[in-house]
């Protein structure tokens, strides 16, 4: 086949079809970002107020002893002896073997159920076989919580440090598995074909194609999971152990050390809220090609 | 090329296709004959749903015939080959491949080194006008470009025969008729043979050495016009007298008196899947 190089479709002056791209085109004013920057700024500005109001809201009931009958703030630690006993923690050098028992538990947990979830999705997304081998029980093991493997995690595994991996895996594996089906039964067919006109065998069609075309679905799974696999970590920790976020939660409840129980809490939440935007943010740098379409 | 022998020969013969499962089971092409000389441009014009497309999936390899043969340069069609190069109407470039690695997809399956199927697919949007996109992700090209980019990616496998479904039916008026001059002209500089399907009858007049007319479901060739216009051919032809005659001779072919219920639209891989399960999460 030869090649010449001289031919160009806009060399006769008429324009290049349509639009280029959204933000080669437009070029926003000076008012448009000033007004963006301000709407931007009364956003975050409303969410700081609503969580300012719910901090006040709680140490008021706190204070009063709030009674309503129903629900009661007696025995409720206000905010500034949360933030005293978070603070004698966070001094404290037990913070970081907490921590990091907590951390190792929860990726370890996390990481081979991505690895089972996305190899198991792909095989059941594309195999309706496996689909049917397989679902029924993972169907009927799904809405088992977490708590109820206690039990059996311990009889099962050699170590209680086994078992409580096992319960965070347990936790992270169902939304990271089903996401990943649903992505791979979402890809277009016409890409296959596509593909496979193309000349791609069945194992390019798989990484070339299924993989990246289920990719945002995984993605989105994945973030759930890291949800969960800290969802269940009181659970997991309630096993043994002497360190661990979970653990301390779970052991400041056993003492009545009522504000130690809810500085658990909060590090619990905002160890799972960071590593779940961790996986998103990771998700968006290695897919950038996906913020386009939408 | 300077091989004295011509590939993209194309002969299907009696070829029968039924779509669709139990008793929505039906028949989408019945008893094609089609011979197709290499290098021959030939469009393929029918109403919506009477299974040009179905034919067309038959000759990729995607679709099985239920009887009858296709054959591309002697050798029976038994699956989809980077030698019978798909393009479809729109949508089907990999959306997380740059341009550029979307173009050189074929040579990476081929497992050509990285440098060389760069420089390769360079060349071909160079052909298409496209140099100045390779870095561009598909979401960022407009919908005449993407089309290009789909051409330039299929004929970096130097198909024997080129299988076009509609590939200008999502784009505006303007657009379509400069992407037909740039095919035209992308067709004159390598030897392929296309077949080309389209509804659209001013498009398959100004493209084609020869039209095939279907009629509905279930599709059969009903008549065959031999095109004599002189190429390379310019806006100027759809004015013309005979083209204008053409026209009202295959509107009279497509729009018989009695009016067809229309017919849901078949794709190149068979009918629209009614079985499809999703999972809810």
């Amino acid at each position: 086949m030869a090649l010449s190089s001289s031919y160009s479709p806009t060399a006769d002056g008429v324009p290049q079809d349509n639009a280029v791209s959204p933000t080669l085109s437009v070029r926003p004013s000076l008012d448009a970002v000033l007004q963006k920057w301000l709407h931007n700024w009364l956003h975050h500005g409303l969410r700081l107020a609503s969580v300012a109001v719910c901090l006040l809201l709680w140490q008021w009931a706190s204070t009063v002893h709030l009674n309503l009958g129903l629900i009661t703030f007696q025995n409720v630690p206000s905010p500034k002896e949360v933030l005293q006993a978070a603070w004698a923690l966070a001094q404290s050098p037990r913070l970081l073997s907490h921590l990091s028992a907590s951390l190792y538990r929860v990726f370890a947990g996390f990481v081979v159920a991505a690895l089972a979830g996305i190899v198991l999705g792909m095989l059941i997304g594309r195999l309706r076989w496996l689909a049917d081998v397989l679902l029924p029980p993972l169907e009927l093991l799904r809405p088992i919580p977490a708590v109820a493997w206690i039990p059996l995690a311990i009889l099962m595994f050699p170590s209680s440090e086994i078992s409580m991996i096992y319960i965070t895996f347990i936790g992270a594996l169902f939304p990271i598995l089903l996401n990943t089906i649903h992505g791979v039964e979402g890809v277009d067919a016409r890409l296959i074909a596509s593909a496979r006109s193309l000349g791609s065998g069945r194992r390019a069609i798989l990484t070339e194609v299924i993989l990246p075309a289920a990719a945002p679905s995984i993605v989105t799974g994945l973030s759930i999971g890291m949800g969960t696999a800290w969802f269940c970590l009181v659970t997991a920790e309630m096993i043994a152990g002497q360190f661990g976020i979970g653990y301390y939660t779970w052991a400041s409840y056993t003492i009545q050390n009522y504000a130690d129980i809810i500085v658990g809490m909060l590090f619990i939440g905002v160890m799972g809220m960071g590593s779940s935007a961790l996986i998103k943010k990771l998700g968006g740098l290695l897919m950038p090609w996906y913020l386009l379409q939408r | 090329m300077t091989t004295t022998e011509k590939f993209g020969k194309v002969d299907i013969d009696r070829l029968h296709i039924e779509l669709g499962e139990g008793k929505h089971r039906f028949e989408a092409l019945q008893d094609v004959s089609i011979a197709i000389a290499p290098g021959e441009f030939v469009c393929v014009l029918g109403p919506s749903g009477c299974g040009k497309s179905t034919l067309l999936g038959a000759l990729a390899g995607h679709l099985r015939a239920s009887a009858g043969s296709v054959r591309v340069d002697g050798a029976a069609v038994d699956g989809p080959h980077p030698d019978r190069g798909l393009v479809f109407q729109h949508h089907t470039l990999f959306p997380w491949k740059r341009v550029l690695d979307n173009v050189a997809f074929g040579l990476k399956m081929k497992g050509v080194a990285r440098g060389e199927r760069h420089q390769r697919a360079r060349d071909l949007l160079k052909l298409v006008g496209l140099e100045d996109f390779e870095h561009s992700y598909p979401a960022h090209l407009s919908g005449g470009m993407q089309q290009r980019v789909e051409i330039a990616r299929v004929l970096i496998n130097h198909p024997r025969v080129m299988l076009m479904d509609e590939p200008f039916g999502a784009l505006d008026a303007q657009t379509r008729l400069k992407m037909q001059e740039l095919l035209l002209e992308v067709w004159g500089r390598i030897e392929t043979t296309i077949l080309f399907i389209t509804h659209d009858i001013d498009e398959a007049l100004f493209l084609a050495d020869r039209i095939l007319v279907m009629s509905p479901r279930p599709g059969r060739i009903i008549e065959e016009i031999k095109l004599d216009f002189a190429r390379p051919r310019g806006p100027e032809l759809v004015t013309s007298r005979e083209f204008t005659e053409l026209k009202r001779h295959c509107l009279a072919l497509l729009h018989p008196e009695t009016r067809v219920v229309p017919l849901e639209r078949l794709s190149p891989l068979g009918a629209p899947d009614l079985t499809h399960i999703q999972f809810a999460i």
